[in-house]
């Protein structure tokens, strides 16, 4: 404790001996530096301004050289990309739309397409409809035409048998009767009966 | 889910207490055990050489080299070593060192205009330095080079000498309207002009001291804690958790003291491009 107290007094003349010292030869004490403020002890200000040039200069050199170009072409390449992305994906929409209404077109001119071809079997089946409707009829015409004509034919031939018969029939009845008939009146007389009968 | 945020909570908990426990134990078996109270804040921003005890020429590696020095790679893992990868999508490292570029662009660009981004590598050397050097500062035993006027008054007279020299080759002597505000009445404005010439001149003090004052303020009221916490024996969590407490803010300070004189910078240099109100 005695010690102590000593000490603290002996620190505080040793103070007050500097602090005198300043005043006296001033700048000399500043090794101690308990007295006075190291800020204003003018005796390192040459070796503080020194080392800051130093510093200064070394950290502009680096900066200007390596450091602020190197982060503005970080800055750079990435805005760059950021854009070239913007630009890829708006393109990509653009081709988008694009396809969409290429699809919308082509569906378009398919379902047209489709329309067309229907419409156009359905022309070349009407038409080919109406030619065998047409076919069809002629034929019709023909056949019952060629039917008319026959059974004309077989009526005609029919008459002519019905006159022979009934001259045969006449002939025989008059022999039958013992007469000799006379082949000229026979028919003769057929013919008119028949032409009476037809009449 | 509920059970394992309840159990998370509880770990959580316990972590914290037992810290304090921790905290307070180490405090009974390793404090000393008759309080003194020898507090010097000051110390920690003292310049010595690195190497030997002699006096401190304009050469002498010292404490400040090895903090700028620390600095410098710090810029220099953020920054290029970060973005080697060159990902479009980017790993965390180089995130960090895009955030820090934009961050940095826009604000240049939004200030000063598109004349002003012939500036960006001037302008993010001064940003990616304070900001560095602010941030290693914090660490615990780290010397802070920022904190020391020397410093900060180079920094703000780079800046002044650029904007005014930038400022009469860009306009020539139109640079002048800066100071003649042709929007006010006639009668006023050389009064104007002369509150306006001090006001510039005034910016490079303004500018450096903002930036030292801050930082130097911060490192000592918890160097001044940290004397307390010395001093008072088993309560000394109290000044410590002030301390936690302080350094979270610090932590704050460092980025905006860099970001307040990164914006002056570029507001500084956007009269310097446009000089006419």
């Amino acid at each position: 404790m005695e010690e102590e107290t000593h000490e603290v007094v002996g620190h505080g003349a040793d103070a007050a001996v500097t602090h005198g010292g300043e005043v006296v030869g001033h700048g000399a004490d500043a090794a101690h530096g308990s007295a006075g403020i190291p800020q204003l002890d003018f005796s390192t200000f040459p070796n503080q301004i020194f080392w800051l040039l130093i510093a200064l200069i070394a950290i502009y050199y680096v900066l200007s050289r390596v450091a602020l170009p190197r982060i503005a072409a970080v800055l750079a390449e990435r805005q760059g990309t950021i854009t070239n992305d913007l630009a890829a994906a708006e393109e990509l929409k653009l081709k988008a739309q694009e396809a969409e209404t290429s699809y919308n077109k082509a569906l378009a001119d398919a379902r047209s397409e489709a329309q067309r071809i229907a419409a156009e079997a359905k022309a070349e089946i009407q038409s080919e409809l109406d030619a065998a409707i047409a076919e069809a009829d002629q034929e019709i015409a023909a056949k019952s035409a060629e039917s008319e004509t026959r059974i004309g034919e077989i009526r005609a031939s029919a008459m002519t048998n019905v006159e022979t018969v009934a001259k045969e029939t006449a002939e025989a009845i008059v022999t039958a009767f013992g007469g000799t008939p006379d082949q000229a009146a026979v028919d003769q007389a057929v013919d008119a009966r028949l032409k009476g009968g037809a009449a | 889910m509920g059970s394992s945020t309840d159990s998370g909570n509880g770990a959580g908990k316990f972590a914290l207490i037992a810290a304090l426990v921790v905290l307070v134990l180490a405090v009974l078996f390793t404090g000393p055990e008759t309080p003194t109270l020898s507090i010097h804040p000051m110390d920690q921003f003292a310049v010595t050489p690195l190497f030997g005890d002699g006096d401190i020429a304009w050469y002498t590696p010292t404490n400040v080299t090895l903090w700028m020095l620390v600095a410098v790679v710090g810029v220099i893992l953020l920054l290029v070593v970060g973005s080697r990868g060159r990902a479009v999508v980017p790993s965390r490292a180089q995130s960090v060192a895009e955030l820090a570029y934009g961050f940095v662009h826009k604000m240049l660009e939004d200030v000063a205009g598109k004349e002003g981004l012939k500036f960006f590598p001037y302008v993010m050397t001064l940003f990616m330095f304070i900001v560095v050097a602010n941030m290693v500062g914090l660490i615990p035993a780290a010397f802070t080079t920022t904190s020391h006027i020397a410093v900060t008054a180079v920094l703000a007279l780079a800046v002044f000498l650029t904007v005014t020299i930038v400022g009469f080759v860009k306009n020539g002597a139109k640079f002048l309207e800066l100071f003649w505000v042709s929007s006010a009445p006639l009668v006023l404005r050389p009064v104007l002009a002369f509150i306006e010439v001090i006001s510039y001149f005034v910016r490079p003090v303004s500018h450096s001291i903002r930036l030292a004052g801050n930082l130097m303020a911060g490192h000592a009221v918890m160097k001044v804690f940290a004397g307390f916490a010395a001093a008072l024996g088993v309560a000394s969590f109290l000044p410590i958790l002030a301390i936690v407490a302080m350094y979270a803010l610090e932590l704050l300070v460092a980025f905006i003291q860099a970001y307040v004189f990164t914006i002056l910078t570029c507001v500084y240099l956007k009269d310097a491009l446009h000089p006419s109100h």
